[in-house]
């Protein structure tokens, strides 16, 4: 195995007693000494800082560069105002996710945020398709804090009040503790939250006049994926694949109809054809949500059975919900039985667990929409 | 009291009637994270040394809980059961998983005693 690679953050995070673990090719902090239960509720209650530095940053500069990115996700991007964010995916010719990401545009060009574990790829990939069309900019000496939670704006605030002015998918440029950032009012908890992109020397700095506000804590990786699982938020390598398409993992939401069959720039991105048969005819799996009223946690892998015990989708995302203290998951299941309130089954150790087909997220989202 | 230990880090304290109680250690505990659902056997059951007995799982694990010895399963903890955080917060009191008849204490002398666990945690 490969040398595990580091954030800007990595001694702050010893220092403050995390337990590290491997994720995306780096050594990450899956908990501080307060453990994950705790985090996760502290972050649902106050705010939480998470280390996110092992995304991949990346600019896409030049006239045509949100027309080029059209051609490799279902979104509209040519339409996307100055300083508004948007989600996206990457797709294959079959249809299949490639990764998902988050597109703000700024003043001269987009600012891009793909997964840890994809972003050498992606990088590759946005060369190799549209470097001929726009500049392709990784930014390797950014570090990204998120900052997630009701009182996460109260925190900011007292380092810049700018920040409030802010609505949810939307960004600007600040100046926090004396450094030049860049931040968008987003995340991947479902609370009200910042994710913040600064220069990595000056992470610990940033990190610490943050860790100084009395409402925050810092969060690790094991509360991150509990937060983004109640949110109902896809983990990506997870919840989708290369082996699943946008309309099978339950994000249509994501693909404006300008991009659909009828609208002005449609198609045009790979694996379109299948994407459209799909939004026309549906697919014949569906990712849904599933939640139990008994206390085993269904995990990844569980298979989803109907009451005969025939086989009809799997759990791709798992755990105790610990805002909801009940077991929730995100399963692709066959679509005659993705409809909600549909009673199912998960396989646990060869045990039956009795849950429901329901909407997500599972805890009401609180965003900040103005 | 005599308290031995298992690879798989359990303890068992032999109790004077011919029985011992069993648990998962503080390090067992603490590689876990808070525990959030135990499985326990029924009462009654009989086990052979390592089957699975039972499982501990904690918010972003599963892990089973072995049969230490041969045995009958006598008498399981339920407030575990009720508040799995017993695990994490008492794990070799409150936190206790089963006890269990032992059917052949002379299997007793291959399970660790502390001094020899201890030496296995600072050697993992």
């Amino acid at each position: 195995m490969s040398e595990l690679l580091t954030t800007p953050l990595h001694a702050l995070h010893i220092e403050l007693g995390a337990k590290m673990v491997p994720f995306g090719g780096y050594d990450m902090p899956v908990q501080y000494a307060s453990g994950i239960l705790a985090e996760h509720k502290h972050t649902r209650a106050a705010a939480g800082l998470f280390d996110v530095s092992h995304m991949g940053q990346v600019l896409l500069s030049g006239p045509g560069a949100d027309a080029a990115l059209e051609t490799l996700v279902p979104v509209d991007i040519v339409d996307l105002p100055v300083f508004k964010q948007r989600y996206a995916l990457f797709t294959n010719d079959q249809g299949g996710i490639l990764d998902d990401l988050m597109v703000t545009r700024r003043e001269n060009d987009l600012f891009v945020v793909v997964n840890a574990a994809c972003k050498t790829q992606d990088i590759a990939h946005l060369q190799a398709k549209i470097g001929h069309l726009c500049s392709v900019t990784p930014l390797p000496d950014q570090a990204l804090l998120a900052l997630q939670g009701p009182q996460a704006v109260t925190a900011l605030a007292r380092l810049n009040e700018g920040v409030q002015k802010l609505v949810f998918m939307t960004g600007g440029h600040f100046v926090l503790d004396g450094i030049d950032c860049f931040v968008t009012r987003s995340g991947y908890t479902g609370e009200d939250g910042f994710e913040i992109s600064a220069p990595a020397d000056k992470a610990v700095q940033l990190a610490r006049a943050l860790l100084a506000q009395p409402e925050v804590k810092p969060i690790g990786l094991g509360a991150r994926d509990t937060l983004r699982l109640e949110a109902g938020l896809c983990l990506y390598g997870h919840d989708i694949d290369t082996t699943t398409t946008p309309v099978e993992g339950s994000l249509t939401w994501a693909i404006q109809k300008v991009r659909r069959v009828g609208g002005a720039r449609a198609g045009g991105y790979p694996g379109a054809a299948v994407v459209d048969t799909q939004l026309a005819q549906g697919a014949a799996r569906k990712r849904v949500g599933l939640i139990s009223t008994e206390r085993m946690p269904v995990r990844e892998g569980a298979k989803v059975v109907d009451a005969s015990g025939a086989e009809i989708g799997l759990v791709t995302s798992g755990s105790l919900g610990p805002s909801l203290n009940q077991p929730v998951a995100l399963a692709y299941v066959s679509t005659a039985h993705a409809a909600v309130g549909t009673p199912v089954f998960a396989l646990v150790r060869d045990k039956k667990v009795p849950m429901a087909v329901t909407s997500t997220p599972f805890v009401p989202n609180r965003y900040h929409r103005g | 009291m005599t308290i031995k230990y298992t690879p798989d880090h359990e303890w068992l304290q032999i109790e004077a009637d011919g029985t011992a109680i069993v648990g998962i250690t503080h390090h067992a505990q603490d590689a876990l994270g808070d525990v959030v659902f135990v499985d326990l056997p029924a009462v009654g059951a009989s086990f052979k040394s390592k089957d699975v007995a039972g499982v501990v799982e904690s918010v972003k694990a599963a892990a089973d809980v072995y049969m230490p010895v041969d045995g009958e399963i006598t008498e399981v903890n339920e407030a575990l059961r009720d508040d799995p955080a017993l695990a994490n917060t008492d794990p070799t009191g409150a936190g206790w998983f089963f006890k269990v008849k032992l059917a052949n204490p002379a299997q007793l002398d291959a399970l660790m005693d502390k001094t020899a666990y201890d030496e296995l945690l600072k050697n993992a």
